[in-house]
């Protein structure tokens, strides 16, 4: 489906009938069923995807088939409404969390106006509220004495394939950003219902393409983006060789090198598509410069994990390559690249459903001998933690001017913020790399950031519309600092953002672009023995190449 | 059409106290029987959800972080909303609870041309909120002095205090926490039917508890201030002490309205631990709020984590790249075989 024209679309977010718009839909939301067309859905997974998943230890992704969501047959299994129930009861004995959001909702909505499919969809059901609704409808028929009792007057109604086909719409139509939380009084996370349908969905054969296929990848090759070996290779040495281009300095760097202090691990995004590519040249000119002893792998070459979208089962095996890599180099500890979903497994799951790494040891700086307490456990330390330090310690020279042309503001990612608490680290360090920053306004940033709108992997092109409505809040307050201090430049630290916002921003802000925070510090970055490539400015005049590593590709 | 179907509920409720209690021998039916069984559901009930809660873990550590977390020296660490150590947790676990401070950030945002999106401070739901909560407990506790014998100093004291009784003159004294429960019933009420998102995602349960407890207030009001027929105090409290030295005796006859208010009170304990109302527990449970930030730190211990769960090996993905790495200078684990020379 083509995307909506601009103006099209602006219009239609402000004035369109929707609940967000003052249009209050005549129907109960019970009495209103989903439909697919498409554009409002992404692909479903393919056969041999599924199968691929399923065919792998630990791992449960049956029901592997061909079929659409704009048919009316989902070729569902002949018990797929038993399994349902009996996988929901299962969950609601593992995770607290699932029971507690199920029973304490008073529906006071606090939470309606935080999300941002509800602000650029408008649609009821994207109120986080009615969003775990869809669930906790089931939950009341089926486990509440209430619901079994009074049915429909409690709130409660029967599973059946409508509520399953809705399950299906809007728990895609959620990027688990947590930003309903912040404000719930009892702190109900839609993030955690929203895995939860997502599993459920899974035990029937329903998912999407485009988190399973990378997902798939992540297994077989390493990384989501399913590069070989030396594919992997190939592409990180291009980079270092545009680096050494620029600056004029070769670039050390090694895979799946035993015996090295640090095993670095970044999304694989990051060394393969603009910007990303440009945040890991940053990488490589810090390490190179101040010559930390670090080994990329490439069987361990994705941080993202797109387990995390689909069951917790997924996302341990996936996250599992980390340690085993870590244990097999035998590495001193981990580096973790800017990623956000990525940093909510490292932060929040990996040590519990894969530690204890007690074959590492506590992050220790090299160059600043600072210990990284915080990590002493998980033995991870994100890159903006490792590199604000080196600048409070002056390790490293700076020369922000090498940035002249960029006009940044900072935009927190959902999983960093909501999820790790690292606001201030990115920050410090875009103070001492750019000559002058911008924040966007304070209930679109820290722990009030809006998502880019296409998170847990709904980053696909099917969706377009619905991405650029959800991204609508962000690209808004970016807007803002645009038009009042001429940004240029949304800096952040998560991969799929610099994808994701590179859409948004050419749909919403032309004209503005976007990178990571280590790309600002690359450039911004005065090597040793460096002899920087040299070109021409506005006036003619011999100068450095005032757009640093982006001048390279 | 759910407020009309709760409304009629609560209607139906006043109606089967009024008249039953009308009814010969049947005021030990609702003046002992059914508030003894009420309370025993009300105590069964809730402990029952909260074991129900504590049996199911907590397999990961999820909290919700609202600032800085303990990262580097030279970073501040926000400690009410990203804590660490339990002393923080507990702080931020105390405001939570008792100042309701996530609703106290709650914004209203709005879509305008251009489109543009504004966001503002809105604050009334918490104002609600606190005046509601706070004027239910005070009552609970007022009431206490109709339970114990002699009443206790403090709770004069309280009495004294909620009737503003310095600025009072006649009796009986009105109470403010009366007028502010009121306020709020209907402040929660009123917004349920006017914000539009709010009213179409309630259900007769968010409506019920709401007439519930207006007519829980309206009637303990009446019984004090107007319908004084056969509303003697020493009576009810002969009965109310009764109740809890379990020596329960209905020696007057007592007015109408104070079995349709004890009825209601017992209607609502009953409904208590099978409804939304187990917030109040649930509040102290919620992992993302009662969980400390210290997840890379201290391993979180999941009961139920699968040890069998592995990654596709190192040796299974080298087996299938070997020949891609060795050629492209990548170190291996096995050396490729020796090639057959052809020929």
């Amino acid at each position: 489906m083509a995307l909506a024209k601009l103006e099209q679309l602006s219009k239609s977010v402000v004035q369109g009938p929707s609940l967000a718009t003052g249009a209050v839909p005549t129907k109960d939301w019970m009495d209103t069923p989903v439909i697919f067309k498409e554009g409002n859905f992404a692909y479903p997974a393919k056969k041999e995807k599924v199968e691929y998943l399923d065919s792998q230890e630990g791992l449960s992704f049956p029901n592997a088939r061909i079929w659409s969501p704009d048919e009316d047959d989902w070729k569902l299994p002949e018990d797929w409404q038993e399994t349902i129930l009996k996988g929901l009861k299962e969950r609601l004995d593992k995770f607290r969390s699932l029971k507690i959001f199920m029973d304490c909702c008073v529906r006071c909505g606090a939470c309606a106006d935080k999300c941002h499919f509800f602000l650029g969809t408008g649609d009821p059901k994207n109120m986080p509220v009615l969003r775990a609704e869809l669930l906790r409808s089931v939950y009341r028929n089926d486990f509440t004495l209430a619901g079994k009792l009074f049915g429909k007057m409690a709130g409660g109604r029967e599973m059946t394939v409508g509520v399953l086909k809705e399950w299906f719409m809007y728990s895609y139509q959620c990027t688990e950003c947590r930003r309903c939380s912040v404000f719930c009084p009892y702190g109900i996370d839609t993030a955690e219902v929203t895995m939860m349908i997502r599993e459920l969905l899974h035990t029937v054969g329903i998912g999407i393409n485009w988190i399973l296929e990378p997902a798939s990848n992540s297994n077989r090759t390493g990384n989501h983006m399913g590069l070989q070996p030396h594919t992997f290779k190939d592409n990180v040495d291009f980079l270092a060789e545009d680096v050494e281009n620029l600056t004029g300095v070769k670039i050390n760097h090694s895979f799946n090198r035993k015996g090295a202090e640090v095993l670095f691990i970044t999304p694989s995004a990051d060394v393969f598509a603009e910007p990303g590519l440009y945040t890991a040249m940053g990488y490589l000119a810090l390490f190179e410069q101040i010559g930390l002893d670090y080994t990329w792998s490439t069987y361990a070459s994705e941080g993202g994990n797109f387990g995390l979208f689909t069951n917790n089962e997924l996302m341990k095996k996936l996250n599992a390559k980390m340690y085993a890599e870590a244990k097999r180099l035998g590495v001193k500890y981990i580096i973790g690249g800017e990623c956000g979903h990525m940093w909510r497994v490292v932060h929040q799951y990996m040590d519990t459903m894969n530690g204890p790494a007690d074959f590492l040891e506590v992050p220790r700086s090299p160059i600043t001998g600072t210990v990284f307490d915080n990590a002493r456990s998980t033995k991870m330390i994100h890159i903006s933690e490792f590199t604000a330090d080196l600048i409070r310690h002056g390790k490293i020279k700076l020369d922000p001017s090498r940035n002249k042309n960029v006009r940044a503001t900072y935009h927190d990612s959902c999983n960093p913020a909501r999820a790790m608490g690292l606001l201030d680290e990115p920050r410090y360090i875009l103070d001492h790399v750019v000559p002058e920053w911008f924040e966007m306004p304070e209930n679109t940033i820290r722990e009030q950031t809006f998502c880019c709108g296409s998170g847990t992997g709904l980053n696909t092109d099917e969706i377009m519309e619905l991405r650029m409505r959800a991204g609508l809040p962000r690209a808004n307050a970016v807007k803002h600092v645009i038009d009042k201090h001429d940004v240029n430049m949304l800096s952040c630290v998560c991969a799929i953002d610099r994808a994701t916002l590179s859409s948004l921003m050419g749909y919403w802000n032309p004209g503005c672009d976007v990178c990571g925070v280590s790309e600002l510090v690359g450039n911004a970055l005065v090597m040793d023995n460096e002899k920087r490539a040299m070109g021409y400015d506005a006036e003619g005049n011999e100068s450095e190449l005032p757009d640093g590593f982006r001048t390279m590709v | 059409m759910k407020y009309a179907f709760s409304f009629l509920a609560v209607l139906a409720l006043v109606l089967i106290a009024w008249l039953g209690s009308m009814i010969p021998g049947m005021q030990y039916l609702f003046g002992v029987a059914i508030p003894y069984l009420a309370i025993l559901i009300f105590l069964g009930g809730f402990i029952y959800r909260v074991v129900q809660w504590a049996k199911s873990p907590v397999p990961f550590s999820i909290p919700t972080t609202c600032g800085q977390g303990k990262s580097l020296d030279f970073i501040k660490q926000d400690k009410l909303d990203c804590p660490t150590k339990t002393s923080e947790v507990v702080a931020r676990m105390f405001l939570e609870i008792f100042a309701f401070r996530s609703l106290f950030r709650n914004t209203k945002s709005e879509l305008h041309e251009g489109p543009k999106i504004t966001y503002e401070s809105s604050r009334w739901l918490w104002l609600a909120a606190l005046l509601f909560h706070y004027s239910f407990l005070v009552i609970i506790i007022r009431h206490m002095r109709l339970f114990l014998n002699p009443v206790p100093q403090w709770l004069h004291f309280l009495d004294f205090l909620d009737a503003g009784a310095m600025l009072q003159v006649g009796a009986p004294l009105l109470y403010a926490s009366d007028l502010a429960i009121l306020a709020g019933v209907l402040f929660l009420f009123g917004r349920r039917l006017v914000n539009r998102n709010v009213r179409y995602i309630s259900l007769a349960n968010d409506y019920f508890p709401l007439f519930l407890i207006f007519a829980i207030a309206s009637t303990g009001i009446l019984m004090r201030y107007f319908l004084r027929t056969d509303i003697d105090i020493v009576n009810i409290k002969e009965l109310l002490v009764g109740l809890v030295t379990f020596h329960p005796v209905i020696n007057f006859k007592i007015g109408s309205i104070f079995y349709i208010h004890v009825f209601l009170v017992s209607a609502l304990l009953i409904y208590f631990p099978f409804s939304k109302l187990m917030h109040m527990g649930g509040v102290f449970m919620s992992p993302t709020r009662n969980m400390a930030n210290d997840s890379r730190a201290k391993r979180h211990i999941n009961p139920w984590n699968d040890p069998s769960i592995k990654p596709h090996s190192y040796a299974g993905y080298e087996d299938e790249f070997r020949e891609f790495m060795v050629d492209a200078g990548i170190p291996v684990e096995k050396e490729l075989p020796p090639k057959k020379d052809e020929e």
